[in-house]
């Protein structure tokens, strides 16, 4: 089982790596999108740093969910993934791997690039080192959920603007805490709570969340 | 008694005999449903006792806790009746679950206006973001999106157990509304009464609450009655039955 794992994030990651245009979008739109925020808001050194935590949770995991329609979409035009759905390896742990991949192209980079932005809103360094510590434990959180969501809009009409309808009210609770946690740090409260509840999320999420994304996938190719 | 067999039960879940028995039943639930709002408003408006702190603007309740209720309670009878769907490919429950949502999401809706409304003279603003208000706006989101999954896939096999694992993975918000006022410090107030039937309420505030639940209750088997009706002609179309039944009347 691992065995597959490695071979489908080694595929899903070679795949990817040639057409590097495709990983890049959703970084580029993560920086664009907080940049908008100075401008929009105003440069005021204060009020910007009061609503770093929120922009960049927020814009976080609207580049982790535009990313999503690429995680089964190119499989699913070519055949490949129904190739998937019926070779003998169980479909949750080629799932998990293709979550494991999308993570690494598409959550990693942003939790990277992260600490510049939080310095371009004014955020201190301790709370920019939360606010990556979130983002790791955080961004994997959103890949998984929407996994699921991606599954079940796999070539639905309008399946962009479904797919967010259907995740965005999920992913709540991992902006509430991740944000939160990042404002406790600013404002010098404990941050203990929130990490172990984004915690339990990631754990609960590793386990449930390729067990419905094959599922969702077994309806849409059925 | 027919009603006593498991054979009578077993029948009504084909939309051919579940048709005629549910055009049966919906005038009864209307009928419960209007004498019961009208007793439960009763007791609420006239013979419950002013509220020493919130005076009459806590008589709101008697239609906001029925409704938040009940936008729970629908939210799981739709999750149980997908699930009946998705591993017994019933067609009749997928066409419950479809048929439940647009209630569930009405009082969803209501519940979190009943409160803003409730919420002016009270905490003095319309709306807080508290967990409870947030979770339940969440809900209302779940049932938005349910119904926009099952209306996006045409095949409607397909549509039914998609949104069936959408209802399911969507539960896990139900315990964070019911627990969120006891898990959170929150503005809103803890639950007047909780499952072991524990009420902090004069009785005749307690009575009404019960019986405007049990008036929802009916209403929302008489649209979705009306509503699995249409379901049921609609995906049976082309069978005999429906053919034979629409047939004189061109």
């Amino acid at each position: 089982m691992i065995e597959v794992l490695r071979w489908v994030i080694w595929r899903d990651m070679t795949l990817a790596l040639r057409r590097k245009s495709e990983v890049l979008t959703a970084v580029l739109f993560f920086v664009i999108v907080v940049s908008l925020f100075p401008l929009g808001v105003g440069p005021e050194k204060n009020t910007l740093a009061t609503i770093a935590p929120g922009v960049l949770w927020v814009a976080a995991l609207l580049a982790s969910m535009l990313s999503l329609n690429r995680l089964f979409a190119d499989d699913y035009n070519d055949g490949t993934l129904e190739q998937l759905i019926i070779s003998s390896q169980p479909l949750a742990m080629i799932v998990f791997g293709k979550i494991m991949s999308h993570w690494f192209l598409t959550g990693l980079p942003l939790v990277l690039i992260s600490p510049l932005l939080g310095y371009q809103l004014g955020l201190d360094p301790d709370s920019i080192i939360i606010l990556m510590l979130t983002l790791l434990i955080g961004t994997p959180v959103l890949s998984l959920i929407g996994a699921v969501g991606a599954g079940l809009t796999l070539g639905v009409r309008g399946g962009g603007v479904l797919l967010s309808l259907l995740i965005l009210p999920l992913y709540i609770p991992v902006l509430i805490f991740g944000s939160g946690a990042v404002e406790a740090a600013r404002t010098g409260l404990g941050v203990e709570a929130h990490f172990s509840l984004l915690g339990a999320f990631l754990v609960g999420a590793m386990i449930l969340a390729p067990i419905g994304a094959a599922a969702a996938l077994r309806i849409s190719l059925d | 008694m027919k009603y006593f067999t498991k054979a009578y039960w077993l029948q009504l879940s084909s939309p051919k005999t579940f048709y005629p028995v549910a055009g049966k039943w919906i005038p009864l639930f209307w009928v419960a449903t209007i004498v019961l709002s009208l007793i439960g408003l009763y007791y609420g408006f006239f013979v419950a006792p002013e509220d020493y702190q919130m005076k009459d603007s806590y008589r709101i309740m008697f239609i906001h806790v029925p409704t938040a209720w009940l936008s729970m309670w629908i939210y799981i009878v739709m999750c149980i009746y997908a699930i009946i769907g998705l591993v017994w490919r019933t067609r009749l429950s997928n066409m419950m679950a479809a048929s439940l949502a647009p209630t569930g999401a009405l009082f969803t809706f209501l519940a979190l206006w009943t409160g803003a409304l409730w919420g002016k003279p009270t905490w003095g603003t319309y709306w807080v973001w508290d967990a409870r208000l947030t979770s339940e706006l969440i809900l209302l989101f779940l049932y938005f999106g349910f119904m926009a999954l099952r209306a996006a896939i045409d095949d409607p096999q397909r549509a039914a157990r998609a949104s069936a694992l959408l209802a399911m993975v969507g539960v896990i918000n139900l315990p964070i509304i019911y627990f969120s006022v006891k898990w959170w410090n929150t503005l809103h107030q803890p639950m007047t009464v909780d499952a072991t039937g524990k009420a902090t309420l004069p009785e005749a505030a307690l009575i009404s609450m019960l019986i405007m639940t049990f008036a929802l209750w009916a209403y929302t088997f008489a649209v979705s009655f009306m509503r699995v009706r249409n379901e049921i002609i609609e995906n049976e179309k082309g069978s005999a039955w429906v053919t034979e039944m629409m047939g004189p009347k061109k």
